[in-house]
């Protein structure tokens, strides 16, 4: 039997014309704990999707060898089957249901067609003993905490027997203490022989864990690199996770000028009462007039959230610190007071809470600011048609007619209608929330360049997003935020992917 | 009406194929109307001519009003992705209020109907509040407030059982027609005017929005579909006059509908209130991300539901010149059928006032047609059913369609 658990040779995996993987290979050693490093959209997550059967066998090209037996894998139970269980981010519980109940959902202990839920009890004890999980089975989950209900999640794995572990970044959302138990139990299970395959973002973890660590790079396999040859330091994942020149596709914006400060945050914290946590924490940040502000960090590093606790606060976390407009301090209960002084923001997710898809292009793009074509709250139509040209001409957007349905436009455009409905609000402050998304390379090279106009016209623009790249070529200055809080700041011309990387693993 | 508004024009296509494509484009607003007229002209041929008749026609558009008013609100509940169970016997108890303040406090009838009409946007705000601030589903909160009504209604009619109303001028709303002035060949004089007077207006107003867009450089349809389609509706609305001016004229019943009608209509499609309503049913979280007050809107929407559900009580009551113990009984299902079989989509953003009123116009038809044949009132339901599953159907596969 070969000394490797697991190989996956060749893989390449296409999405409708983009290449998400390309001839990957990825072998993993019994009982280790192997970890899985690289860039947002490197392909870490699609790569564990092909192995654990949510992409099918035939979709993707190339083999996976497990247990010794070459696999193909039609479905999520086929991998649990063979002995593979990944615990995603987003934990899959029922929040209402009992430890014990979920532990043994899907896999229920049974004495024949009957429930036999005494069994099960006992059953849920032993694993929970296994992950040191000290809680009663009766206990609904709900009132667990976020780490322990992780635990409850491996607990559900073991019950499984489960060979191999995949952990999507298992401590992102949780915090210091609760992580070092999780580390401390992923040993443990590696001396019981379980091997474990970890993505993460936090480097540092990675260096205390990892037997092995692969990076991957646009869909490919750059190292792998083995703790046992102390090949893994910081230094040498960030570079092999960057590596690459950026290439020439941001505009150049010709004399810059800064003005006053048009938005400025001192000591910022927002409470979340759903998450019981604090999604930022003791922020200080500020924005001039002319200025690209661009705001870089891993997933999870609260950028979204310091962006909604500033627009009007819709998710209606606890504030606290001083939030200052042109230098006056304000205060917004609704997002409607936050675009009456000026700002706007372009939501992460234009599909989700961005646009409005059943309706067309032209009510798309008056409907944050149709008090500007209404006398006494009656709306002067012509005007409507009139602005909805304009903006679809002047940003390009390509669609047959303005009353095209939004939900049928390609990503690229539906991010400049999504763009065109804030321009229209006429903002002083925009703030883009990963504005380039699952968009092409054409379409992103236009809204970079309506970014640059914008600044010309005067406005200021905070630029959220996970691309080095994008944030490196287009910012004037960089903040990195990493758990909640501003790690660091620095000026375009200091910042390199690199010092970014350093601040945002941390 | 949906033209494109396209700068770049289209290579001019003769009249027929432009009126196809205007037809294809519109096929789901469209549907309704040719649906009733079908159901109509099926009526029509089996009861040879009696369904159109002027008095059938006349009580059939009485019978609806109270149903139709109901209907209008709730179209805007179910696009704001809620639904109202109340309003049924929310209307009967309203309706009982006003004949116990007629009958036995003495209130005078000018005063009635506003009280009555405020009470009804009170017991709306209470379904606001529990919707939009406490966030209890509204298909709940709304079928307990059906439970508190129907109590309620049977608590103050306990007593005296069925209370008549003597009150001629409160009876009238219900039954009564505007006064005819003079007859001109045995057709009611004013309601001939007002007849005339819809069309000019109708006729005035599409000239010169038509103007208006020429003059901003829009496209318009071609002027021979426009005056095809001005002659048409023109010829609908002095069809539907010459009938109703032959049996008394129009009811106030039907002078009020459609002045809900209008109002609504105008309401929820140019004003920056009725675009926020659909904004809030087709994306509530972008709606309020771009500023649009949630809260708010469901507490107006919630508001107008009851003011109209007070209407639909008074409407009731005077027609039936009493207020009885099971007024209002199943009122709220009919209105729902009403504003379904009209087009709303419950997936919420989707319905048209207008559409719910003609939704609401088919069911009654089914209703008479069916009763001038003498279909057993088991087979009436079944049909009604199926009808509104039919409509439904249409609705899913024509979405589907276009996408």
């Amino acid at each position: 039997m070969s000394s490797y658990i697991l190989e996956m040779n060749g893989i390449s995996k296409e999405f409708t014309g983009v290449k998400a993987l390309t001839d990957v290979s990825f072998k993993v050693g019994r009982g280790e704990i192997h970890c899985l490093v690289g860039e947002n959209g490197a392909g870490k997550s699609t790569l564990m999707k092909v192995l654990s059967g949510v992409h099918p066998h035939g979709t993707y090209k190339g083999e996976i060898v497990f247990d010794g037996k070459p696999q193909a894998f039609e479905t999520i139970s086929d991998s649990v089957k063979a002995g593979i269980v990944i615990i995603y981010q987003e934990l899959a519980l029922f929040p209402d249901l009992s430890v014990y109940e979920n532990i043994f959902a899907g896999n229920e202990v049974k004495r024949g067609a009957l429930m036999d839920w005494n069994q099960t009890i006992v059953k849920a004890k032993q694993m929970l003993r296994k992950v040191k999980l000290d809680v009663g089975p009766e206990t609904p989950v709900k009132d667990l905490g976020v780490g322990k209900q992780q635990l409850v999640e491996i607990a559900k794995a073991l019950s499984k027997d489960v060979k191999l572990l995949i952990l999507d970044e298992p401590t992102a959302a949780l915090n210091e203490n609760d992580s070092e138990n999780l580390l401390q139990l992923l040993r443990e299970l590696k001396k019981q022989g379980i091997t474990c395959i970890m993505i993460s973002h936090k480097l540092k973890e990675v260096i205390s864990i990892a037997d092995k660590a692969t990076v991957l790079r646009d869909g490919r396999t750059i190292c792998t690199l083995d703790a046992a040859k102390g090949e893994i330091s910081e230094n040498v994942i960030i570079r092999n996770m960057v590596g690459r020149e950026i290439e020439d596709i941001y505009p150049k914006r010709a004399n810059k000028r800064f003005g006053d400060k048009v938005l400025e945050i001192r000591n910022w914290t927002a409470y979340d009462p759903q998450a019981g946590r604090n999604v930022v924490t003791d922020a200080n940040l500020h924005v001039r007039r002319g200025e690209i502000v661009g705001i870089a960090g891993l997933m999870g590093s609260g950028r979204t959230e310091l962006a909604l606790s500033i627009f009007g606060n819709p998710k209606s976390y606890k504030l606290q610190g001083e939030l200052l407009v042109n230098g006056a301090p304000r205060t917004f209960r609704l997002p409607g007071d936050a675009i009456r002084e000026g700002i706007a923001y372009v939501t992460e997710d234009r599909k989700g809470n961005g646009l409005f898809l059943i309706q067309d292009i032209k009510s798309n793009l008056s409907a944050a600011n149709l008090g500007k074509l209404a006398s006494g709250g009656w709306i002067n139509e012509n005007e409507e048609i009139k602005a909805a040209f304009r903006y679809k001409e002047s940003l390009n957007v390509k669609a047959p007619s303005i009353e095209q349905i939004v939900g049928k436009l390609s990503g690229g455009n539906q991010q400049k209608v999504s763009l065109g409905k804030w321009l229209f609000a006429g903002p002083q402050l925009l703030i883009l929330d990963e504005p380039t998304r699952g968009i092409d390379v054409g379409a992103k090279f236009e809204i970079y360049s309506i970014m640059n106009e914008l600044i010309a016209q005067g406005m200021s623009i905070i630029m959220i997003s996970s691309e080095l790249g994008e944030v490196l070529g287009m910012s004037d200055r960089i903040y990195i935020m990493a758990e909640g809080r501003i790690k660091g700041e620095l000026p375009a011309e200091e910042a390199d992917q690199e010092k970014i990387m350093h601040f945002a693993t941390q | 009406m949906n033209v494109s508004h396209e700068l770049k024009m289209e290579p001019k296509t003769n009249f027929v194929q432009e009126a196809k494509s205007l037809v294809k484009f519109n096929i789901r607003e469209y549907g309704m109307y040719i649906a009733l007229f079908v159901i109509m002209l099926i009526f029509s041929i089996l009861t040879d001519g009696l369904f159109m008749s002027s008095r059938n026609i006349s009580n059939l558009l009485d019978a609806t009003g109270y149903i139709a008013v109901l209907a209008v609100g709730m179209t805007l509940v179910i696009v704001i992705r809620h639904i109202d169970l109340s309003v049924g016997f929310a209307a009967g108890f309203m309706g009982a209020i006003a004949a116990i303040l007629l009958t036995q406090a003495g209130v005078p009838i000018w005063l009635i109907i506003p009280i009555v009409l405020v009470l009804g946007i009170a017991a709306g705000m209470i379904n606001g509040f529990l919707v939009a601030s406490l966030g209890i589903p509204s298909f709940v909160a709304s079928l307990a407030g059906m439970l508190i009504f129907r109590g309620a209604l049977l608590r103050v009619t306990e007593k005296t059982g069925t209370i008549i109303i003597k009150d001629e001028d409160f009876n009238a709303i219900g039954n009564g027609y505007i006064p005819a002035i003079s007859t001109v060949g045995g057709l009611s004089l004013l309601s001939l005017i007002l007849g005339v007077v819809a069309i000019v207006l109708y006729i005035l107003s599409e000239v010169s929005n038509r103007r208006n867009k020429l003059k901003y450089g829009f496209e318009v349809v071609s002027g021979g579909i426009f005056a095809v389609k001005l002659v048409f509706v023109s010829a609908i609305i002095a069809y539907i006059t010459w009938i109703i001016a032959g049996y008394n004229g129009f009811s106030w019943t039907v002078v009020i509908m459609v002045f809900v009608v209008l109002v609504y209509h105008f309401l929820s499609t140019k004003t920056v209130l009725g675009r926020h309503i659909y904004a809030v049913g087709s994306n509530p979280e972008a709606a309020h991300l771009s500023g649009i007050n949630v809260k708010k809107i469901t507490y107006i929407v919630f508001g107008s539901m009851g003011l109209l559900s007070a209407l639909s009580g008074i409407l009731f009551t005077s027609r039936l010149q009493s207020a009885t113990t099971t007024a209002g009984t199943l009122f709220e299902l009919d209105a729902i059928a009403a504003a379904y079989v009209g087009g709303v989509s419950a997936a919420g953003g989707v319905g048209k006032v207008t559409g719910s009123i003609i939704g609401a116009i088919v069911m009654a038809s089914l209703t008479s047609g069916m009763n001038l044949l003498g279909v057993g009132i088991s087979y009436q339901y079944m049909i009604r059913g199926a009808v509104l599953a039919a409509a439904v159907i249409f609705d899913v596969i024509t979405r589907r369609k276009r996408g």
